[in-house]
């Protein structure tokens, strides 16, 4: 396309779609600005940092409760194992022959456990936990994987401030970690 | 057939790889069988000569005589959503993978999507957040290219201590090569205004597993694409419909299908499937992350694994050969296990992040052998023996092999997956392997 089309298209567009201000010529600019229920759904990722993280909160109690209902049936008694994988009880030494990849000797963030049930799981019914649900989930897998939960509890804050313990056993291949730069 | 006029250039019988060119070959046999002696009357044979042919079709198939032509499906026990479908590499040729062939990785099944309720949005550290409709994106410039994806989980049955006997396809086919066409990603970024923070774009997908993976800003500016074709027609449902991002050279999983929202960060999002999974554990204990490029690779499809040689005499062959990181430069191929070498034939296009098909001529005297390939790419990076590769990443790491592969043909001409490298301890009983889904 030559530019003087595209400007002439993206002027067109302009008075048929709540265009962009865009700064950017050469480009139809037919993003509109999504309301607050689309940014609201669109707007679920949860950062190592805690950013993201809703409110609300759920024990290890109930966390326990909820496993036994929803999570047992794929991933064992205690998250020990079944068709859905391993989630807890590996021997932490990640160089042993068969080594066990579980959540407390493996994974590096706390907060990737509220990000992937809140999204994934169950499998049957996704997106059908709510906040507190969650949070319960994630204490009792932190627990059972032997990490503390303050108080057994966990709200947005106290999950963003868990350290786990393979916390530092990855390093980037293809990318530069930002610390590196520069 | 007196083969006195060719010249092997490697052990066992390898060929040059301008010999079917050259036209030394002659096939004056069978060219005089076509032309034996009519029968009493001119009427064909064929029935199909003597009637009218089927109607036509709006939407062809293939051959009811290729209806073994298919993926394999493997998905896991209890959870038939979460799994793969394996391409059958080993049937076919040329460098397209047919749609309805490519390679499928879904982790909860494949959604129904309405395309008019489908929305992209871009938000996250941007000026504008923003908001497209498929028939918005339909508007925009698009691009073609060929390009593979491949799972970053493919060819993990080599990490066995047991070579798998698996045809080449359901073993190495959790990759594929289609034309894509799209919007360049870089496109709607502009629009949308990225600020100078961000450095990483996280894509999510509208499957029931919400795929998330992170992928850096440069790369999304680069060369990415908001896909809507396939091989000239919009995108399987199994392949993103709607909308895919297309992420060349990079491991498939960041090739987020039903992509639904582009989220613009100064970091990523550290999602399951980039930190517990699509990660590589190595002997010492680390684990590789962020392992994005697929790396140079290579495997013989004609003949390969499950196949059996017709007896001695002339072959070709054949295969495929790729690399996340530009364009094949050489396969070379060898029919004694590695001892010798000879350069196959690159067909043409030769283009980055494609298949590159290759070919070479072979006679085989009817002894056992084992066959090998082993690709380059303008990186300069060669195809690792797999007993480097083990040195080098141990046997736990599950992602990313790319080791030379190997085929024993026995005397009969019945072809096996084997190892020709002494890395393997004897085999246990059971071969610890956790399908890691």
């Amino acid at each position: 396309m030559r530019i003087g089309k595209a400007l002439a298209a993206a002027a067109l567009c302009a008075t048929l779609a709540p265009a962009a201000p865009g700064d950017s010529p050469g480009t139809p600019a037919l993003g509109t600005t999504p309301n607050a229920h689309t940014l609201a759904t669109r707007d679920t990722l949860v950062f190592p940092d805690g950013r993201g993280l809703p409110p609300g909160s759920g024990t290890v109690a109930m966390g326990r409760d909820l496993f036994a209902r929803q999570c047992v049936a794929c991933h064992g008694e205690g998250g020990r194992g079944g068709p859905g994988g391993e989630l807890a009880g590996g021997d932490p030494d990640l160089t042993r022959d068969q080594p066990d990849k579980t959540i407390g000797t493996y994974w590096p963030y706390a907060t990737t456990l509220f990000d992937f049930i809140r999204r994934s799981m169950p499998l049957n019914a996704p997106w059908s936990l709510d906040n507190d649900h969650v949070y319960a989930l994630v204490a009792y897998l932190l627990d059972v994987n032997g990490i503390e939960v303050p108080a057994a509890t966990l709200d947005a804050a106290k999950l963003a401030a868990v350290k786990m313990p393979n916390r530092d056993g990855f390093r980037w291949v293809d990318v530069t970690p930002p610390d590196q730069a520069d | 057939m007196q083969r006195d006029d060719v010249t092997a250039v490697a052990g066992n019988g390898l060929l040059d790889r301008r010999l079917f060119l050259s036209g030394a070959l002659k096939f004056s046999a069978i060219v005089g069988l076509a032309s034996a002696g009519r029968a009493a009357a001119d009427v064909p044979d064929e029935p199909w000569m003597r009637e009218p042919g089927a109607a036509f079709s709006n939407y062809g198939a293939p051959s009811p005589h290729e209806k073994a032509v298919v993926r394999w499906i493997s998905a896991t026990a209890g959870a038939p959503t979460n799994g793969v479908s394996w391409s059958p590499l080993h049937e076919l040729d040329g460098i397209l993978t047919p749609s309805g062939l490519h390679f499928e990785r879904h982790h909860n099944g494949v959604p129904q999507i309405e395309p008019a309720q489908h929305r992209l949005v871009i938000n996250g550290d941007v000026e504008r957040p923003l908001e497209f409709t498929i028939d918005a994106l339909l508007r925009y410039p698009r691009v073609s290219r060929l390009c593979v994806i491949e799972c970053g989980g493919n060819s993990n049955a080599g990490w066995l201590q047991k070579p798998i006997q698996n045809a080449a396809g359901y073993f190495h086919g959790l990759v594929s090569c289609s034309e894509w066409t799209g919007v360049p990603l870089r496109l709607v970024l502009a629009e949308a205004g990225i600020k100078p923070a961000a450095t990483w774009l996280v894509a999510e997908g509208a499957d029931a597993f919400g795929m998330t993976v992170s992928v850096p800003l440069a790369k999304a500016q680069d060369d990415c694409l908001l896909a809507l074709f396939q091989n000239g027609e919009r995108l399987r449902p199994e392949q993103g419909y709607p909308l895919r991002l297309l992420v060349p050279g990079w491991e498939g999983v960041v090739n987020v299908k039903w992509l639904r929202t582009l989220t613009s960060s100064d970091r990523p999002v550290m999602a399951r499937n980039e930190t517990a999974r699509y990660t590589e554990l190595q002997p010492d204990g680390s684990a590789r992350m962020f392992t994005q490029v697929m790396d140079v690779k290579s495997l013989l499809t004609k003949p390969s694994a499950g196949m059996r040689l017709d007896g001695p005499g002339f072959y070709e062959l054949g295969g495929l050969a790729w690399s996340g990181r530009g364009r094949v430069t050489r396969v070379e191929v060898s029919a004694d296990g590695g001892a010798s070498w000879a350069d196959a034939a690159l067909n043409d296009p030769v283009l980055p992040q494609c298949f590159t098909r290759f070919r070479v001529p072979w006679h085989w005297d009817g002894k056992p052998c084992v066959l090998q390939s082993r690709a380059t790419d303008e990186t300069g990076a060669v195809q690792p023996t797999r007993a480097a590769l083990l040195e080098a990443r141990g046997r736990h790491g599950y992602f990313h092999y790319h080791a030379i592969v190997s085929w024993q043909v026995d005397a009969e001409g019945v072809l096996t997956h084997t190892y020709v490298d002494a890395a393997d301890a004897p085999a246990a009983a059971t071969d610890p392997f956790d399908a890691d889904w």
